[in-house]
């Protein structure tokens, strides 16, 4: 297995909302990168996080996902937006 | 001399004097004049794992402090979320790390313990961040476990805010200890070499060991990069490394 930081980040403004330990807060930002993980037992995995910078760094969702499973979320998002009837989205 | 020893979060005046938090760890009575050692965490942060790194230290018999690098961005914050602003970013500014360690190693001279030597140890960014304190600062000892872009430029589109600083390498002011996994690609084997090249050609005392069958972050225990034969002898050499610069 080869091991290494790979420092591999792409930042997204995002607008919504998520909720995170103290409940519902309004997203602005997003960082998708691939990195060691904080619990996920894995080398590596596909982070997210959801942030509102403004509201300070505890405001943050965060997911640690297998590759396999973060193309398989990938595809079911666009997946659904893809049946969405027009108009809506 | 016993071997207790205090372990504690401390305020430290970091660059610009800034009040930043730290953890500190040192023997209780060393029964000696003792040197000292700024740990710099690794990117994931001011963690639990790091604070171990800080003990192991002084129980090894060395005054030690880990500066929060990530305080003014996310004081009290866990440090996985203060890692992720951190890294949203681009990481903490050299000029900002240099006055960080400086302060930290004025702590630890001002010890009653302290024997006036200091060393630096870091880890994956905290790799780079020891070779920077070492040219820039003037420090007796310093570690770099796997410390990734000292040589070689940041791929482009990464929001990482650090360029190569081997050209520094003449005014480094210490020896300089590096271990690294032979299976790492950030730093790379063609990275190591050419920083090797680089303190050879500066005639500077150097000692560096590449770990076969590891890659980056083997010290981790908790994760799974962890190789214990490289990490067991890494901490060997790392204090045969500060017994032979930081005894008074």
């Amino acid at each position: 297995m080869r091991t290494m930081c790979t420092y591999i980040t792409e930042k997204v403004a995002v607008s919504g909302s998520a909720k995170g330990a103290s409940g519902w807060f309004k997203v602005t930002d997003g960082s998708v990168y691939f990195d060691h993980p904080v619990h996920a037992p894995e080398g590596h995995t596909l982070n997210i996080d959801f942030l509102a910078p403004e509201a300070g760094p505890s405001a943050r969702v965060a997911v640690e996902l297998t590759a396999e499973s973060a193309r398989a979320l990938a595809k079911a998002i666009e997946s659904v937006l893809d049946q969405v009837p027009p108009g809506l989205a | 001399m016993s071997d207790a020893f205090i372990a504690e979060t401390i305020t430290i005046t970091g660059d610009g004097g800034t009040e930043i938090e730290a953890y500190s760890a040192r023997p209780a009575d060393p029964g000696k004049q003792i040197g000292g050692v700024v740990v710099i965490h690794h990117m994931p942060g001011y963690d639990r794992e790091s604070k171990e790194h800080v003990l192991r230290i002084a129980a090894e018999g060395y005054n030690a402090v880990m500066p929060n690098l990530y305080h003014r961005e996310a004081p009290g914050a866990d440090p996985d979320d203060a890692a992720a602003t951190a890294r949203a970013n681009g990481g903490v500014p050299d000029d900002r790390l240099v006055g960080d360690v400086k302060g930290a190693a004025e702590y630890l001279k001002g010890l009653p313990t302290a024997n006036g030597k200091v060393g630096t140890i870091g880890y994956c960014s905290g790799g780079r961040q020891s070779f920077l304190a070492g040219v820039s600062l003037q420090i007796d000892a310093a570690v770099d476990c796997y410390g990734a872009f000292i040589v070689g430029e940041v791929p482009e589109g990464l929001p990482l805010k650090v360029g190569p600083i081997v050209d520094k390498t003449p005014n480094l002011s210490c020896p300089l200890l590096g271990l690294f996994g032979a299976e790492d690609q950030y730093p790379s084997p063609d990275h190591v070499k050419e920083l090797e090249e680089a303190l050879k050609a500066a005639g500077k005392t150097y000692e560096f060991h590449s770990y076969e069958g590891a890659g980056h972050s083997f010290f981790s225990a908790d994760r799974p990069a962890y190789r214990p034969e490289a990490a067991v002898d890494g901490w060997n050499k790392v204090f045969e490394f500060y017994g032979k610069y930081l005894s008074a």
